[in-house]
């Protein structure tokens, strides 16, 4: 089913960017179904090598409210790119920032439920619903290991960004709200990586520290968007 | 007694060191850092807009001055910032310099000798084989999966993915690159700005500039000595939304002064480069052109006027001053590419284009206050020590009689806001980049693991992997089982 769902996501995206004679990442509306479908690429992608089947209903909920959010406050019809726009960067950036989203989001939905079975467990035992999932220990890997994955792929994106606003705007890096809280993300997956791998941080611990790193990448995505006063503030959302 | 004291000293600052280079210090200041960096993107900041700074500081009196105090507006060079990010590096580089020489000689080294008890270790594996020639399959197997190896008399030490050691070392290297190239770019660059209308020739001396900003060792001798013509500038707009679809900027240079003249063009992902020199279109606007007479009709005053857009549609605002004139006069202005009119608004633009131009302006005679030393903006008058005479909208080519003389609106020209930078930094920051990332594929993509095997009454294997990255029970299993084999057809 989320298969299916997923390529007529991919689909909508597909007819959008031929709508638009252009990749379809120039507004938040489409960031916001291409970041969806980039999501459940992410599971579909960590469910061949993971027995995550368990993590379906989450995910497609999230997905869920994402497009209603999407297809109800975010609409726009489809337009051209304004000058700034224009460049092969902004299919690299944009790409490469989208995917690792959905990877980090996804890192995210696997701490929360790991800080939610632990607590179930640490009272007793699980509840009915939850005694499929995988154990622990598996949880807290398997956030690590999306983390670990797709941390070189955000670092990509963010110089990919600052070798554009090079080109664009006369500098690769000028503190702009989006560039801070990208770096921001940066930092705290980097803290949450050397947490894990130097310090041999593991648990509770780690998780609350990965839902952290996750919630500023969301954090970026809605506020420096919304209400943001920066550069990266193009064409009404 | 000053022996101990410098005995204590020197214990207390090997002691600062030791926290210094701790990772749990590393950690927090990792996390400090990013912590800092949030109020950058709540507070304007001066470095990126002088304008919303001076905003705060009318809507917040009371307190503006109180988060200046604290470099609330210029975060990233307030001295906290600069002191959590170089505590970082500081212990980025106790950390890492010794790593690097350690790592430089495993390198050459051998695996470190095989533990005593094997059957302590994780993935231990018991093969019932009795022969000595298992210790030399087993070689051969490692060697063949490219382990290093170290032999000794009884057992066999193998180790493999020194790369990860590489790949961590390169990528935390590469960002010290990254900083010190940054340092390179603000102490020996420059950055200015200049406004320049449709026909204006520029010249690259500082005096040329709008505004200009020099690294604390630039010279202004260092300026790229090329010459520069604006010949076009054309904009396309998309008519259903009046969105800008292209900007088109068409320029003349040479470099230097006097060679030979070559035609570019700059749009706003193409800058034009000269050297570590490049030219950016930042910004465009309208000109207006206007002359104006005194009483006696003669001309004191001909020539494009720049306006600053203040919309979508480049609804811009301006000021005309005339310091000839006695008394002065000054013209508070705006001018509308596509004039239109509402109830709420007033009058408007309607589109970005130039299609039905107006110039709407109030007259003010007086004291510009042009001489009293403090810097005013091109775009402002201050009319406090003034009177105003007038208020008109003029159409192309119309004019207007304010007593003291009159106004002619001419036409319009478009201006350009070319920003022009010099970084010598910014290929060191490329290289770090590029490193940095390669340093990080490496690293979290290799593996590194220890495999030992024992004779012992029996053949031992065990295996230990760094990280607990997976995959090294596979890799075991496939040893013992080809162990197995062996020994089977050598039965």
């Amino acid at each position: 089913m989320i298969f299916l769902a997923f390529l007529l996501l991919f689909a909508g995206v597909a007819f959008r960017a031929a709508s638009a004679h252009r990749v379809p990442w120039g507004n938040m509306y489409e960031f916001s179904i291409t970041g969806a479908l980039a999501f459940t690429g992410a599971y579909l992608f960590a469910l061949v090598k993971y027995k995550i089947r368990w993590l379906g209903l989450p995910v497609s909920i999230a997905v869920l409210l994402t497009l209603g959010t999407a297809v109800t406050l975010l609409y726009r019809p489809s337009a051209p790119l304004v000058p700034a726009l224009k460049s092969t960067w902004l299919a690299i950036h944009v790409s490469s920032a989208i995917i690792s989203g959905g990877v980090f989001l996804l890192a995210n939905a696997v701490a929360a439920t790991y800080l939610i079975l632990d607590r179930y467990e640490s009272r007793g035992a699980r509840p009915r619903w939850a005694e499929k999932l995988p154990s622990l220990e598996v949880l807290d890997q398997l956030s690590y290991r999306l983390v670990a994955f797709v941390f070189p792929l955000w670092t990509f994106a963010v110089i990919a960004g600052a070798i554009w606003a090079e080109s664009a705007w006369g500098r690769y890096w000028g503190w702009d709200p989006k560039e801070t809280w990208a770096f921001i993300t940066w930092v705290a997956y980097a803290a949450y990586l050397h947490a894990r791998v130097t310090i041999g941080w593991r648990g509770r611990r780690a998780a609350w520290l990965c839902l952290f790193a996750g919630s500023t990448f969301l954090f970026n995505y809605v506020y420096v968007n919304i209400w943001g006063t920066g550069r990266h503030t193009y064409s009404g959302l | 007694m000053s022996e101990v004291t410098e005995l204590e000293t020197l214990g207390f600052l090997r002691w600062i060191w030791r926290q210094l280079t701790s990772m749990r210090i590393a950690l927090i200041l990792l996390l400090l850092l990013g912590i800092a960096a949030v109020p950058g993107s709540i507070f304007p900041q001066r470095n990126q807009n002088p304008m919303k700074v001076q905003e705060f500081f009318t809507n917040n009196p009371g307190i503006a001055p109180w988060l200046d105090r604290i470099k609330l507006f210029d975060v990233y060079s307030s001295p906290w910032f600069s002191a959590i990010y170089l505590l970082l590096f500081i212990s980025l580089i106790g950390c890492v310099l010794p790593r690097t020489a350690a790592h430089i000689k495993a390198i050459g080294a051998m695996p470190p000798l095989t533990p005593k008890f094997l059957d302590r270790m994780e993935f231990f594996h018991k093969i019932d084989r009795q022969d000595e020639e298992a210790l030399s399959d087993a070689r051969k197997w490692l060697k063949s999966h490219r382990f290093r190896v170290r032999v000794e008399a009884h057992s066999i030490s193998a180790e493999k993915g020194y790369l990860r050691e590489t790949g961590n070392l390169l990528f935390h290297l590469s960002l010290l690159l990254i900083l010190v190239a940054v340092g390179i770019g603000s102490l020996f660059g420059s950055k200015g700005e200049a406004i320049l209308n449709v026909g204006d020739r520029f010249i690259n001396t500082p005096t040329s500039y709008d505004n200009l900003a020099f690294g604390k060792f630039q010279s202004d001798g260092s300026l790229q000595p090329f010459a520069l013509t604006v010949k076009a500038f054309k904009a396309t707009y998309d008519p259903a939304t009046n969105a800008p679809l292209d900007y088109l900027l068409t320029v003349v240079t040479s470099n230097p002064v006097g060679a030979k003249p070559v035609t570019h063009i700059i749009k706003v992902n193409k800058p034009l480069t000269f050297g570590s020199t490049k030219i950016y279109l930042q910004a465009n606007g309208y000109s207006a052109i206007v002359a104006v007479r005194d009483k006696s009709g003669k001309v004191v005053f001909e020539g494009a006027v720049p306006f600053l857009p203040q919309d979508a549609n480049l609804t811009s605002t301006g000021a005309i001053k005339i310091p000839d004139m006695k008394p002065q006069i000054g013209f508070v202005a705006s001018f509308l590419p596509t004039a239109d009119r509402s109830a709420s608004r007033g009058a408007f633009s309607a589109y970005p284009e130039v299609l039905d131009p107006r110039l709407l302006f109030s007259v003010w005679m007086g004291n510009l206050g042009l001489d009293t030393g403090v810097p005013q903006s091109v775009y402002r008058i201050d009319t406090s020590k003034m009177t105003r005479l007038g208020l008109k909208a003029l159409g192309l080519h119309q004019s207007y009689n304010f007593g003291e003389g009159s106004i002619t609106f001419e036409g319009w020209k478009s201006w350009v806001n070319l920003q022009i930078v010099d970084d010598p930094g910014k290929m060191y920051a490329l290289f770090g980049a590029i490193f940095a990332v390669l340093g990080l594929l490496i690293s979290l993509f290799t593996q590194q693991r220890r495999i030992w095997i024992k004779l012992d009454g029996e053949v031992q294997v065990a295996g230990l992997a760094k990280n607990g990255v997976p995959g090294l029970s596979e890799e075991i299993d496939a040893l013992v089982k080809s162990l197995q084999k062996e020994s089977e057809v050598k039965e």
